[in-house]
């Protein structure tokens, strides 16, 4: 048998507000042959959890416009760490060069800045997916 | 078999689900979903174990409101004390096999509580769906959830199947555009328990209902009255106010209440298991004819139909005698 599909959670972190972004990537993930759990917009790290776990998802893709992405992803990192979930975090959006390392410290999986081709965020949450069930 | 030493993965995965861990759910669901030994393992273990969760199937055109009449119905169950389970079932892309699964958002602050929601891309194979679908349901059902609401959109015959087996079945139409007749195309009134005209806050939902109300006075012509010994109710709602929902949780109770007075409940479980085993039939007896085919007796048969020395219809007779006989 293949590989099972890929499944992603995408979900926007906090009280921000548009997801146009996000139903653009959701589109070409799906192009990709992922299957796209949506969540939309003003979730909390909870929710993600608890979604996660009914969802058995394979990678969580946040997307972050405004400057609380060094707070909301680490909280996010930290609450699948408490529910003992090993599931990598993508983060997608603006963040300065300087924050990345520490998200990266945060235990953020990887960072896609808003101008990232298609191939490129295709291909960072295959490894990211690839990475986890090969330890897994 | 039943020894200690040969408890495996799936049983310890269904040990802890049985008692209650989410994250467990999740994971059966994946394995069923993935079919193969291990999703028939799974069913092993969950067949038998489903107690008496009501099931309930939601399908309707794409947009009708399904997920956010979902969504109501489920607050209210919670409200009412019930633990509630939705596998809400979407179309993948024949292109490229992947989906977006945008269910949930409608049933947004609901994914708190006790309630279970999962997400399942049709993946392409019609035949796996229908058996992915029941197999899911026993899941959640073994988990100690109930009622299990299953969405599916009301197109493909598959997907009809699948709500329709349910116990009770909701078929969700919405005013305009003649969506009550496109309801009786699909073969949708047929599988009918309870009809919904959601999106009642729009002009001419009095209209959908009568229509409706005219097609059920002719269904007696068709015979599907006597079959059904009972008139579908209509309700109406809108579900983004939320209006209505309590009514329709109140009729999908009382078609199951009606089901057991009736003896009919046993009778429906009975044609969803006589479905889901020809199904399952079926997909085994397709490996064998691949496998039929493709062995060099096969290729031999397959040549003279070509070169034109057999006809079809002979090979076919030919080869059925051959998978009677291979066991
Ligand atoms: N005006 C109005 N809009 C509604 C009502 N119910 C749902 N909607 C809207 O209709 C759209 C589709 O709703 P969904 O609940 O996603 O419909 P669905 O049938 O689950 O859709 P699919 O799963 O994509 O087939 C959304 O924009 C809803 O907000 C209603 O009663 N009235
Ligand atoms: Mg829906």
């Amino acid at each position: 048998m293949t590989e099972p599909n890929i499944r992603i959670l995408l979900a926007k972190l906090g009280l921000d507000g548009h997801d146009r972004g996000l139903k653009v990537v959701a589109r070409l993930l799906r192009d990709a042959g992922m299957e796209v759990i949506y969540l939309g917009l003003r979730q909390t790290a909870e929710s993600i959890v608890a979604a996660a776990e009914q969802e058995d998802a394979d990678a969580i893709g946040l997307s972050m416009h405004n400057a609380g992405h060094l707070t909301l992803a680490p909280r996010m990192v930290a609450a699948l760490a408490v529910a003992e979930l090993e599931i990598p975090v993508i983060v997608g959006g603006i963040v300065p060069d300087e924050d990345v390392a520490a998200l990266r410290d945060a235990g953020v999986a990887a960072v896609l800045g808003p101008g990232a081709p298609a191939e490129e965020v295709v291909d960072v949450v295959r490894r990211a997916v690839d990475q986890r069930r090969s330890t897994g | 078999m039943n020894t200690e030493s040969s408890r495996s993965p799936v049983d310890e995965v269904f040990g802890r689900a049985a008692a209650g861990e989410r994250r467990a759910v999740g994971r059966l669901l994946s394995i069923v979903e993935a079919g193969g030994p291990q999703a028939d393992e799974v069913t092993e273990l969950t067949h038998g174990r489903t107690g008496t969760a009501h099931i309930v199937g939601i399908t309707g055109a794409p947009g009708a409101g399904k997920s956010t009449l979902t969504g109501q119905l489920v607050a209210h169950i919670v409200a009412c004390g019930g633990r509630p389970a939705v596998l809400a079932v979407d179309p993948s892309s024949p292109l490229t096999g992947g989906a977006i699964l945008g269910d949930r958002i409608r049933m947004d602050d609901l994914a708190g509580g006790d309630v279970f929601i999962r997400s399942m891309a049709t993946r392409g194979h019609s035949g796996g769906l229908a058996l992915a679908v029941p197999a899911a349901l026993r899941v959640l059902a073994a988990a100690g959830y109930d009622p299990v609401i299953v969405e599916t959109v009301g197109v493909g015959q598959v997907e009809v199947d699948v709500a329709g087996t349910a116990d009770t079945t909701v078929v969700v139409v919405t005013p305009g555009t003649g969506d009550a007749v496109q309801a009786n195309k699909a073969g949708l009134l047929e599988v009918a328990d309870v009809f919904v005209v959601n999106k009642a806050d729009r002009p001419g939902a009095s209209d959908t209902r009568r229509d409706l109300e005219l097609m059920l006075d002719l269904s007696h012509l068709s015979g599907l009255d006597a079959a059904a010994g009972r008139r579908p109710p209509i309700v109406m709602s809108d579900a983004l106010q939320g209006a209505g929902a309590t009514e329709v949780w109140a009729e999908v109770v009382a078609h199951r209440a009606w089901l057991v007075a009736n003896d009919r409940l046993e009778g429906r479980r009975a044609s969803r298991s006589r479905h889901e085993v020809r199904v399952r039939v079926e997909q085994l007896l397709e490996a064998d004819v691949d496998a039929l085919l493709a062995a060099p007796s096969g290729q031999q048969l397959l040549d003279s139909v070509a070169a034109g020395e057999l006809s079809p219809a002979a090979a076919a007779h030919t080869l059925r005698s051959d998978l009677l006989a291979a066991d």
